[in-house]
């Protein structure tokens, strides 16, 4: 089992949220949703400036398999995106919690993350599905 | 995130499926395993991407045991292929001799793809897809008679070894009584010693060898090796590396509503000798005459991102669908092949996930031999 940082944010579909210090929030997918996807080819980012709403689909990461929707936790507007991944999606691959980031959000509420897992129920949650 | 359904990453100890001889193997490499065709197999061992290049620009090793072997022998074996398959084994006279091919119905839909090796008078070896083996046994069963034998060979397994370097590199790890020689096969012929066969033949583009061996020998051959620096890999490159060669999946880029001509696949028909009646032979001889309407084609994709199979293809003769895409680790961009309304067409747009993206449509393969074969600079 991979190592889940204990100062993210987690949700059931694998994606993380980390709040920086401005406030502002930095989105990604787990460690171990990479290891199921495979090696990453091509990751769609969206706009910046476009609006999110919570649990819809902001991005999209394709593996050599498949292609899968990345959700927005929360509400909020894409202040940046990860330009990097563009050249390079292998290092959501690499690094899926530091150079591998998709989305820097500005949300809605700030320090809100209800229905959101911690690293232990996140734990639990990848345990039971298996 | 996940339209990944879990039920693909089981690791089920008591699953229906079966095993390879080598599954130990994947399991203690740490290989993804996952379910096809009835069997659990290695998808990756960690990086297909990884592996694809290791095939591309060195070697890389297959367990592909979950392919269908059978021997066809005695006195009327040759007359029996000859009615049954759509290329003519006549062809094949020297021992040894391999030729690829497709079994039809007699709509000249296509039931499998399969490779036959001749072994000596009266003796051949059909290699068949794992998905198609029961029903490709039937089908040959029911048009069989007294003078030819159908003896599935599960006691085999099957290794291939693909790559620049394959040949040469695992040539040492082959039993003495069958080392000497295998470097002087030429492409598509064989060599065989008791129950050990090696082919020069592959589904990679590659050079290399498909390794056919008792199932018990096979662990300590896979074994020696992966100590010979040659990579295992997984179903996942195997994909990428047949679809940049450009070689069909049966069940994708063609099935039983499918015929040899629109498929890519009219240099594997045998018309020649015009007296050979074979199953098809007669829907082919029409279809031939009134012409194809339809055309396999490759697809490069002109932007980022990726095309998928089942996806819908628009193009100035009318709209087709993608029978398999993905990436291309050599291009470094999508490629697919795709079914789509014979014609001159020489552009396409991909309906990627409600967005129309541009593709230049290609005659396949993409790479072979390690070479690029299209190229987008002069049309970019």
């Amino acid at each position: 089992m991979s190592d889940i940082p204990t100062d993210l944010h987690y949700t059931e579909t694998h994606e993380w949220l980390r709040e920086e210090d401005d406030g502002s929030l930095l989105l990604g997918v787990t460690a171990h949703a990479v290891e199921l996807l495979g090696d990453l080819v091509y990751v769609e980012l969206p706009e910046p400036e476009s609006e999110l709403s919570g649990g819809e689909a902001c991005a999209v990461v394709e593996s050599t398999k498949a292609a899968s929707d990345v959700y927005s936790p929360v509400n909020g507007v894409v202040e940046a995106v990860n330009e990097a991944l563009n050249d390079s999606p292998e290092l959501v691959n690499q690094d899926p919690y530091g150079a591998g980031w998709l989305v820097r959000i500005r949300p809605a509420t700030t320090g809100s993350f209800d229905g959101l897992l911690d690293a232990g129920q996140y734990a639990n949650h990848i345990e039971s599905a298996g | 995130m996940f339209n990944v359904a879990p039920v693909h990453f089981i690791r089920d100890e008591e699953s229906m499926e079966r095993k390879t001889a080598l599954y130990a193997e994947h399991v203690a490499a740490g290989a993804r395993i996952v379910p096809f065709a009835g069997w659990l197999m290695p998808l990756s061992y960690g990086s297909e991407l990884a592996e694809h290049r290791a095939v591309r620009e060195d070697a890389g090793l297959f367990d592909v045991s979950h392919m269908g072997i059978a021997d066809i022998e005695g006195e009327g074996a040759g007359n029996f292929l000859r009615r049954l398959l759509a290329n003519d084994v006549a062809r094949l006279t020297v021992p040894g001799q391999a030729q690829y091919g497709v079994m039809l119905n007699a709509e000249g839909g296509i039931l499998d793809d399969l490779i036959v090796y001749y072994l000596a008078p009266g003796r051949y070896r059909v290699v068949i897809n794992a998905a198609r083996r029961e029903a490709d046994l039937n089908w040959m069963r029911r048009r069989g008679s007294a003078a030819v034998r159908i003896v599935e060979r599960e006691d085999l397994a099957l290794i291939a070894v693909q790559g620049p370097r394959a040949r040469e590199r695992s040539v040492v790890e082959f039993p003495e009584a069958i080392k000497g020689g295998v470097l002087d096969l030429k492409p598509f012929t064989a060599a065989e010693r008791g129950d050990w066969m090696v082919a020069r033949t592959g589904y990679t583009g590659e050079d290399g060898w498909e390794v056919m061996l008792p199932a018990d020998r096979a662990p300590s051959l896979w074994r020696g090796l992966v100590s010979m620096g040659i990579r295992p890999c997984g179903l996942a490159a195997r994909d990428s590396l047949r679809l940049e060669a450009g070689l069909n999946l049966y069940g994708q880029d063609m099935d039983e509503a499918t015929h040899p001509y629109e498929s890519n696949l009219g240099w594997t028909v045998a018309l020649e000798p015009r007296d050979r009646e074979f199953i098809g032979r007669d829907a082919l001889e029409r279809i031939k005459s009134e012409g194809p309407r339809r055309r396999l084609v490759g697809l490069v994709l002109r932007t980022r991102g990726v095309i998928r199979h089942g996806q819908v293809v628009r193009t100035a003769d009318g709209s087709g669908v993608v029978t398999s895409g993905g990436f291309s680790p050599s291009l470094e961009r999508s490629i697919a092949l795709a079914r789509i309304p014979a014609g001159e067409a020489c552009e396409a747009t991909v309906e990627i996930r409600g967005r129309a993206v541009a593709a230049a449509i290609v005659k396949p393969p993409f790479v072979r031999r390690g070479k690029l074969l299209v190229t987008l600079d002069n049309q970019t």
